[in-house]
């Protein structure tokens, strides 16, 4: 009824296939919903899983699209506390896979800088907004808020409206 | 004596040239850029945040900010995650409708970009037409949605409302009269030596860099890439237009010229077709839990005046999961990955916005050039900030 965003079921299973003929345990869970595949990974198998994804002459995810990230502190299932959310694109074979790793608030994610270059302002992005600290990170600092803000808004316990500690003003 | 060789020289952000609020600290020899530092988050507005405690449609209005020279491909995008989410449809009447918008959109960003871009660059007299174009779209805007900048115009499940009165007519005598004006900026520029000097051979970026740093849009097919979102995973119906995906060779600034001038061609040609295939029909989704209820029947229905009310109080509930929609932008690939808890407000929504992984690419593309050639290079990029910050 809806529209694919340009994979085959097929060609979907291909990527999986791949993947679990590579990795078989790493994958920890497989989703599909709406067409789109997502792939749950243990931190550590993260980086290289996604050598393998951009390597491989079958796969070629050579763009990525975004990294993100979700604080699941307010949804029913919230152990670990962070998602770490990638989207990969491959330009050749048209496919999109959605790469997934779960930490709790004081854990460390290995960076894919090493893998996409372009990474590194996606992976900042999260460090700021979420606090998830990227392990390997050339140049890990905020990159929306300033350098001297407290806290990271996109989480869930962080209040909409800004408490006033931050707009305190100085003493004349 | 040992003098400092280099200088540290800041760019920006209040700078005419930086195309809103960015910020470079540059480390110049003499003239020539060795560092380039982007700074950004001058225009962060929390968008991702305050999208969270709004109802899904009350959201949109907060998105014609994000990219705010192109508000209907954000509008787009947002709406068509939310239908992907949900799993509906919208009917074909929209979908044209949609994508008439959306491509008179784009010519509309490029004309912002080609006018602003050459008045860096100091060919002052073409803002002033490619102005003149702009406010025609404008006026369409209007006439669609009342609004000129932040229209609003799309709706979970179809559109706020139908095209008005000699709305086609207005579209169809834009379209007569804008190839020619096209050939008129391309007199302009296109083979003026002053502008090849300051264009050709410069900010060049090889595809293999602008592949791994994320760079998409025009930016990318400048290269000689031919990623377009919407030939390779069409949405709203692109697979029914003819059009072709012009690409550069080496990817300098003036190949990126030559992609969106070749671009506005095709969004030229994209929009003739949408007004032939526009036929009568319905403009939304038959489903009174998305759709408001007609005014008239509030007054007989309990039904509906039910309907109307949990719409407007409550909303409507998208099924728990998550998607990633990309859409095809003026400035690239622009993709929203929605989280839903299964409730009437998101739990999370994420931009993936063109502009901050092009961006990303600008240390590439002017480290080792001449500090005049910086301004050039970010004309060319076509950065838009609200989407950058977010």
């Amino acid at each position: 009824m809806i529209e694919t965003t340009g994979q085959a079921p097929e060609a979907e299973g291909l990527v999986l296939t791949r993947l679990r003929e590579q990795f078989g345990g790493a994958l920890l869970e497989v989703k599909v919903w709406r067409y789109e595949t997502t792939v749950l990974l243990a931190p550590q198998d993260l980086v290289r899983v996604c050598r393998y994804l951009r390597d491989h002459p079958d796969l070629t995810f050579d763009f990525l699209s975004s990294v993100t990230g979700v604080d699941r502190l307010k949804l029913p299932e919230n152990s670990p506390r962070f998602e770490v959310v990638y989207h990969v694109y491959s330009l050749q074979h048209k496919r999109r896979l959605r790469l997934k790793v779960r930490v709790a608030d004081d854990e460390g994610v290995p960076s894919v800088t090493g893998v996409w270059e372009g990474a590194n302002w996606h992976e900042r992005e999260v460090f700021d907004l979420f606090g998830v600290p990227f392990e390997g990170h050339p140049n890990l600092c905020r990159i929306l808020m300033p350098d001297d803000w407290e806290g990271h808004p996109l989480r869930k316990d962080y209040p909409l409206e800004a408490s006033p500690k931050w707009w305190e003003e100085e003493p004349a | 004596m040992t003098a400092a060789r280099t200088m540290t020289l800041n760019l920006g952000p209040q700078h005419p040239s930086t195309h809103g609020v960015l910020r470079l600290v540059l480390e110049l020899d003499g003239e020539v850029v060795i560092r380039c530092e982007p700074h950004i988050g001058y225009l962060h507005t929390g968008i991702e945040k305050g999208l969270e405690s709004k109802r899904y449609q009350q959201g949109i209005p907060l998105t014609d900010r994000l990219d705010y020279l192109a508000p209907l491909s954000n509008n787009l995008v947002h709406v068509l995650a939310i239908e992907k989410a949900l799993g509906i449809e919208v009917p074909e009447r929209a979908q044209t409708i949609r994508v008439l918008m959306t491509e008179l959109t784009r010519i509309k960003s490029h004309l912002v970009w080609l006018g602003t871009h050459a008045m860096d660059v100091g060919a002052m007299s073409v803002f002033l037409y490619c102005f003149r174009e702009r406010e025609q779209i404008l006026d369409m805007y209007e006439a669609v949605s009342g609004q000129r900048l932040m229209s609003s115009y799309f709706r979970v499940g179809g559109l706020v409302a139908d095209l008005p009165m000699g709305f086609e007519g207005q579209v169809q005598a834009f379209l007569a009269t804008f190839p020619a004006r096209l050939e008129e900026y391309e007199a302009l520029l296109t083979q003026n030596p002053l502008w090849r000097q300051r264009t050709v051979g410069i900010g060049t970026i090889r595809a293999t860099d602008a592949i791994a740093m994320g760079v998409s849009g025009p930016s990318l097919r400048a290269c000689g890439v031919a990623y377009d979102v919407r030939r390779a995973a069409p949405y709203s119906g692109y697979e029914r237009y003819q059009f072709d995906v012009p690409v550069g060779k080496v990817g300098d600034v003036y190949d990126r010229y030559t992609v969106r001038m070749a671009e506005m061609r095709q969004s030229h040609r994209i929009a003739a077709q949408a007004l032939q295939h526009l036929s009568p029909g319905p403009i939304n989704v038959a489903d009174p839990k998305l759709i408001p209820p007609p005014r008239k029947l509030l007054k007989t229905s309990m039904e509906a005046l039910i309907h109307h009310f949990k719409l407007y109080s409550e909303g409507f509930s998208v099924p728990a999961g998550e998607v990633y929609q990309a859409i095809e932008s003026p400035k690239g690939e622009l993709g929203v990955y929605l989280v839903s808890d299964g409730s009437n407000r998101p739990y999370r929504v994420h931009y993936r916005a063109p502009s901050f992984a092009n961006l990303q690419a600008l240390p590439r593309m002017v480290e080792g050039r001449l500090l005049a050639d910086v301004i050039a290079v970010i004309g060319s990029l076509d950065i838009v900030l609200g989407e950058i910050d977010r």
